[in-house]
This record gives C-alpha cells, structure tokens and sequence, in this order.
C-alpha cells in the first residue's frame, strides 16, 4: 500500500534485487535458486572451479560480527563467479573508530562496490543498508541479529531437497534456542513458502516462545514429542552466553533434556537426516554420534552453501532495481 | 494589543458552549465571548467564517531538548512547533541534560520561554537526583521555580523503598509524582512482545512491563495517598488497571500518547526507525483499548509525547535507533482523527487536549488554573483557531520542529489528517498565524 510496506528485496517485477530475508519471497523464487544451485554444484567439482558470471565485479564481505566460516563460504563463492572480493572485518576497524553505518557503507560505495555481502548483530541493519545504496548494488544479509540468515535457510532448503525431494509430505523439527536464532527463522519461513505441512519447533519455553505459532509451527516443549516420526531434524547451536543463566541453568542440563542422543534420534523416521547450521558443540546440543553418524547430512550441507551462495549473488546481480 | 476574531464557531469543551460569534481579546485576556462590546476597537481583526475557535491547546508531555540536546531540538524551534500546532501550554519532562533537579535550571528555561512569547511553559522537576533514582531532589525549591511535578521521565526507579519515600515525600506537599509505568527489567526491549517483534527478531516489552509496574504503583498510591499522573499508557490491561483503580477512589490521572492511539506493532514493517517509540507500539487490541479508555474518561488525556530526534539517531538499525517522534504539530489533527474514527463530537475530541489536561494540572496552574484550557470571559486568552475541514498530510521537511521523524509521515502511512490551525494566541499575543 505504501512505499514502507513494499518488500524492499523485490523491484517493481517481482524480482530479486536483494537478499535480505526469506519471508515474503514466492514459492517460485526459493525454487528458482535451489535449481540454479543445483547448476553450480558441478561447477565445484570441475576442475577449474569459476564460471565468469560476476567477472569486473566488487564484492564486499561486511561482517560487523565474527564470522569465519559463513564469510569464507560466501568469498569461495564469489571467487568461483569470478568476482573481486574484498574482506572487511568492520568489528575490528571503522565502527571502532566511531564511523556509523552508513558512513562506512558511503565510503565503500565510493569504492564502487557491486555487492556488499552484510552480517550485523542488530535485526534489522541489511534493510537500513539496502535502503541507502545505488540502485546498481545489490545486500546480501549474511545473517542480522536474531532475525534472518536468509542464505542458510536457502541451503537447508536445498540440503531437505536433495535428501528427501518432495516438501510436502515432510515432518520437520527444529531444536533448541529458537527465539534467539536467525537460522530457525529462515528455515521456518522457508519451509511453510515449500509447503512442508508440519514444522516443529522444539525446547524449553524460555527458548523457544508460543508467538513462533504465528509463524506456522507447532511449538513443542518436550523433545519426543518434537521429533517423534520427524523427517528432517534440525539442531540449533545454543550460544556460549546462554549456557547458563536466566535462560539455562547449564548446558549439561539442556543437553539431557534437549540434546540429540542415538536414542532420541530413534524416535524419528529411520530415515530421518540431522541437520545443524554449524559450528557444532558437541555434547550441548548434539552427541557425537549423531553428528558423525550415518543420518547426519551436516557436512553435506556446507558443500551446498557454496552452490546456494554463488546461486544467489549471481541472481540477483542480474536483476535491476 | 486588542484582537477581535469575528463570526467564528466558538467551541468550549469545558462550558460545552458552541455557537457563532466573535471573540474580543484585550490585555491578553478574553473581554468578551459571543458579541463584542459596542466600543470594542480592535487593532488586528480576523476574519473566522467557518472556522472553530477553541481554547488553546495543552500538551502534558512534549521535549524541548534544552538544555543539552541542542543538536536535536532548540526552545526556539520546538516552541514555534507548538504554536504552530495550536498548542498554548506544554508540560516538559525533566530528562534534559543536566536533568531539571537544580531549580536555577528550571529558572532559566522559564525565563527564556517566557521571552519567546509563543507558549506557555510547565516543566516537572526531576524526582531524584539526575534520575538517579536514588537521592530526592529539592521538590519545595523546585515548585518555587515553576515545576508543576516530579518525573521520573523514562527513567524508573528500581528501588522500591526510594519510591514509596519518593511518594510520601511529594505527598506531603501534595505534589503530583508522573510516573511512567514500566518495569525496569521487563521493558528493556525495543518492541512489543507479540508474534511480530519474534518474526523481526527484536527484543520484546511484554505488556506486563506496563502492568507489575501500575500494580506496585497502584499499592503504594493506596498506601501513601500519593497523588501520581500515569504517564503514556500502552496497553489494554494497563487502562483496565487505571479504570479499577479510578472505580476504587484512587487519585490517580493518566494518558495516551498520539502514537499508541493510532500505530501498532504492524507500523514497524521492515524496521522502520520511525516506529522506535517509547512506549513500545502494541497491538491492535491494546490501541482499540486505549481508544475506548480515552473516550470513556479513564485517560485523562492525549499528549503529543513530542520528542525531537535527529537523523544520524534515526538512520541506525531499529534497536540502536533512538527512540521518540515529533508530534506537537500533530496533536489538534490527531485528536480530532481519532474523534472522526470513534465517531464522537468535536468537542470530546477537543476536551482530551484542551480542558482534560487543564484538570490534570489542576492547582498546579496557579491563577491559569480557571482559564487556561478553556474559553472564559475574563480569562486568558490562549486561544487557537482552525479549519476543521482542512485535510494535510505531513511532510517532514514542512515541520517547524527541528525533529523531522514521525511515524505519521505520509510517505510511511499514507495518512491523511484532519484541521488545520490557523491562528494561535498566548496571552493575547500572536504565536502563530497563517490567516489573512
């Protein structure tokens, strides 16, 4: 009705011009990426690795909050479209020095970036990004705060279709710190846009709060109920700051309520395959047999996130605003 | 200066007088409401045919960001607003820097409004020591100065003991304590808890930061007799607690701000900074709740909880952005917005701005106190004339206040208002006109 309420990562076509989060985005989109990656991903095993899809063009890694392996997977990813890609680690530099946001975003403009490749700590801060760049440089949100990381819903999404084919006769549960995690929030949007008919989210009620039903998912305070038949697992990393607290009294208590153990795991489907976003804590969240076991796609999963991440920036730097 | 206002509609909320007719002013007073005196001579006349001619408009919270945010909002700048909103009175709160604890602080931005001429000015001293919240200030001196209150502003006090001293302190003199209900722990979030600050992923206010805080505020009214003005209520069960309360005896007021009787948490969309506020939008059956609380009488009144804020503060991503709106030149159009949706006289509307606020400030007002938010023959002349049948919509760059951010921007909203001040009189004098 309003410029505010436009989705700010579509142009006027219903295109992708940025990617800042999965909600909203058409069924037709999602796909649209999951098949392009799927193109890429013999790509990654040719010998010379690099197809000349963003050749001449700047991308820049902004990651105002540590991050090394989502900030090397998207660099390989730029690297294998033959992008120039520019590091910057702006925890340690600008804002340090007092420099606001968008200064930094002014200044790396002026350095004529093609993309900026964007993880910040508060929800929210890609949007501000995307509203204040020229209509020829595309966001990508490499993760903003608790609200989305829209490029690690997409690889699960790819991960889930590579494993199980078809969403729609799927059991999905999603465990442990929801109402803190940017990767529940992704995949729960993705999963409902794919037609995934029950997603679940899974822990104790200081993690996991009821609203999360007004996002389509049936929220369960007992972990066999939450995986009992499931498909799909997904573990979430718990923080290290939230271990123990006002949220948790220990990660040994959460991990004995929560945790996936060989004998939870046994309640979901025989065929159930366990995801996790990475980097694991074994022994919180997830015992070691069950990240190294014979259900566990979590490896796979990184090898995807470099076909999904070239699948996106390639998309959307093909699309005007 | 004598001013004669011809063939406007004269509408008191207060007397419920409404009806065709001139208004005289001299010496800064109203000489005659209805028909001027035969021998009247008026140095400046306006024309208001088809024009509503109304008490001057008196805003229980508005920032002037003096002393000590200059950069965000000047006495200048910000009083111009209010006259250009029809606003004639305005209580500011203390949370200045310094903080309005020292009564030669309150002095001196009392001296200086009064210079400007272009609205009256009611400051609240701070109830502790820079908000400290733990040592009281000097409330005797501070009254002297001109404090019509004591605030905490947005500050809580987290002790319980200094508050119920706090209480019984004020109580003593029988000064008003403005409190704003929130709990200091459980209002730490930047937007209402609710489906959609989980689905954006922003810390949470549950409604229960307002309601554990009207609970111990409510008990230590009861048990101190305190008189306390409870300050922007948000939520649908914090005004179910202020009705009891009001059934029960207890002395206490409250009010709404322009944003929760208009905005939900929905207006956030896609972070837009706009909508960081204080408090927090809620939902849409919190707003529907303070609506219904404004008309029945259990708020006291709408307040422009005007907040100057400038824009390097705003352009920050949505937690970071600092919270607060402009909104003193939107007060008469939003009071009478809400009046056309609820579909209640103008004069209900007019009243929760003009003689509502009046009652809350009460004896605080001094010699004002039988006049001010009111039409009255003999009184002062506070006076603002406007066309209830303009419609505007906002444009920030068109705004006198120095701060630019309201959620009511047309280009966020797409809101259309209603009325249009044309005419502002403090004291008889000219604040602002746009009136040949």
């Amino acid at each position: 009705m309003t410029l505010n309420r436009r989705n700010p990562q579509l142009n006027a076509h219903g295109e992708l011009i940025h990617l800042l989060s999965i909600e909203g985005l058409p069924r037709a989109v999602i796909e649209h990426i999951l098949d392009t990656a799927e193109t890429f991903l013999s790509v990654n095993e040719r010998e010379v690795k690099k197809v000349p899809l963003l050749r001449g063009k700047s991308v820049f890694n902004l990651f105002f909050e540590n991050s090394t392996r989502t900030r090397t997977t998207f660099e390989i990813a730029a690297k294998r479209l033959s992008a120039d890609v520019i590091n910057l680690d702006i925890a340690r530099s600008s804002t340090a020095k007092g420099e606001s946001l968008l200064d930094t975003i002014a200044n790396l403009s002026a350095m004529h970036a093609d993309m900026f490749v964007v993880r910040h700590a508060e929800s929210g801060a890609p949007y501000l990004i995307a509203q204040h760049v020229a209509p020829h440089v595309h966001v990508v949100n490499a993760g903003d705060g608790r609200h989305a990381h829209p490029t690690q819903g997409l690889l699960d999404m790819y991960t889930i279709r590579h494993f199980k084919k078809d969403f729609t006769n799927l059991t999905v549960a999603i465990v442990g710190d929801i109402v803190h995690s940017r990767v529940a929030r992704s995949d729960i949007h993705a999963l409902t846009t794919l037609g995934v008919p029950e997603v679940r989210a899974v822990g104790p009620r200081t993690l996991v709060p009821g609203d999360l039903r007004e996002m389509g998912v049936r929220v369960c305070h007992d972990m066999a109920e939450g995986i009992r038949d499931a498909d799909v697992i997904i573990m979430l990393r718990l923080q290290n700051e939230r271990m123990s607290g006002a949220m948790l009294p220990s990660a040994g208590e959460f991990f004995k309520s929560f945790g996936l153990t060989p004998q939870k795991l046994a309640l979901a489907k025989p065929d159930a395959i366990v995801m996790h976003p990475g980097p694991i804590n074994r022994g919180v969240e997830i015992d070691s047999s069950v990240a190294d076991g014979r259900q566990s796609v979590i490896l796979p999963q990184v090898t995807f996130g470099i076909a999904v991440r070239m699948a996106v920036m390639s998309i959307i730097s093909g699309n005007e605003a | 200066m004598n001013i004669l206002i011809r063939n406007g509609r004269l509408l008191d909320p207060a007397s419920g007088r409404d009806e065709t007719g001139d208004l005289a002013i001299a010496s800064g007073r109203v000489v005659a409401a209805g028909t001027a005196p035969r021998e009247f001579r008026a140095d400046r006349s306006f024309d208001a045919s088809g024009l509503i001619v109304a008490p001057g408009l008196v805003d229980l919270a508005a920032r002037l960001r003096e002393p000590g945010h200059e950069h965000e909002g000047m006495l200048e700048s910000e009083l111009n607003a209010a006259a250009a909103g029809g606003v004639t009175s305005l209580v500011c709160p203390p949370d200045t820097d310094p903080t309005l604890d020292e009564p030669g602080l309150v002095e001196m931005l009392k001296f200086r409004a009064r210079k400007l001429s272009l609205c009256r000015l009611f400051p609240l001293g701070a109830l502790t020591r820079g908000l400290g919240g733990e040592v009281l200030t000097e409330m005797a001196e501070l009254t002297e100065a001109g404090c019509v209150g004591f605030s905490q502003a947005e500050v809580p006090v987290k002790d319980t003991q200094v508050l119920l001293r706090a209480l019984q302190y004020a109580s003593t003199f029988n000064y008003t304590t403005w409190l704003r209900p929130q709990d200091p722990w459980l209002g730490k979030g930047v937007a209402a808890s609710g489906a959609i600050a989980t689905r954006l992923g922003l810390a949470g206010v549950p409604a229960s930061a307002e309601t554990i805080a009207l609970h111990t505020l409510l008990e230590l009214v009861r048990v101190t007799g305190a008189r306390v003005h409870l300050c922007r209520l948000s939520s649908a069960a914090g005004v179910e607690l202020v009705r009891a309360a009001k059934a029960e005896g207890l002395p206490v007021t409250c009010d709404v701000s322009i944003n929760s009787l208009h905005l939900t948490d929905v207006d956030v969309g896609y972070f837009n900074s706009a909508m960081r506020l204080t408090p927090v939008l809620r939902q849409s059956r919190d707003r529907d709740a303070l609506r219904a609380g404004l008309a029945d009488g259990t708020i006291d009144a709408l307040v422009s909880d005007h907040t100057p804020v400038d824009e390097d503060a705003k352009t920050l991503p949505f937690a970071e952005a600092e919270p607060g709106a402009t909104g003193l030149e939107l007060l008469l159009s939003l009071a009478l917005k809400w009046g056309e949706d609820s579909r209640l006289p103008l004069a209900k509307s007019l009243a929760t701005v003009t003689s509502s606020p009046v009652r809350v400030l009460g004896e605080t007002l001094g010699s004002l106190a039988s006049s001010a938010g009111r039409l009255v023959e003999g009184g002062v002349a506070d006076v603002c004339v406007f066309d209830p049948d303009a419609r505007w919509t906002v444009q920030p760059d068109a705004l006198r206040s120095q701060g630019k951010h309201t959620p009511f921007a047309f280009q966020t909203t797409g809101m259309e208002l209603p009325g249009r001040v044309k005419l502002t009189l403090v004291a008889g004098h000219l604040a602002y006109e746009a009136l040949q």
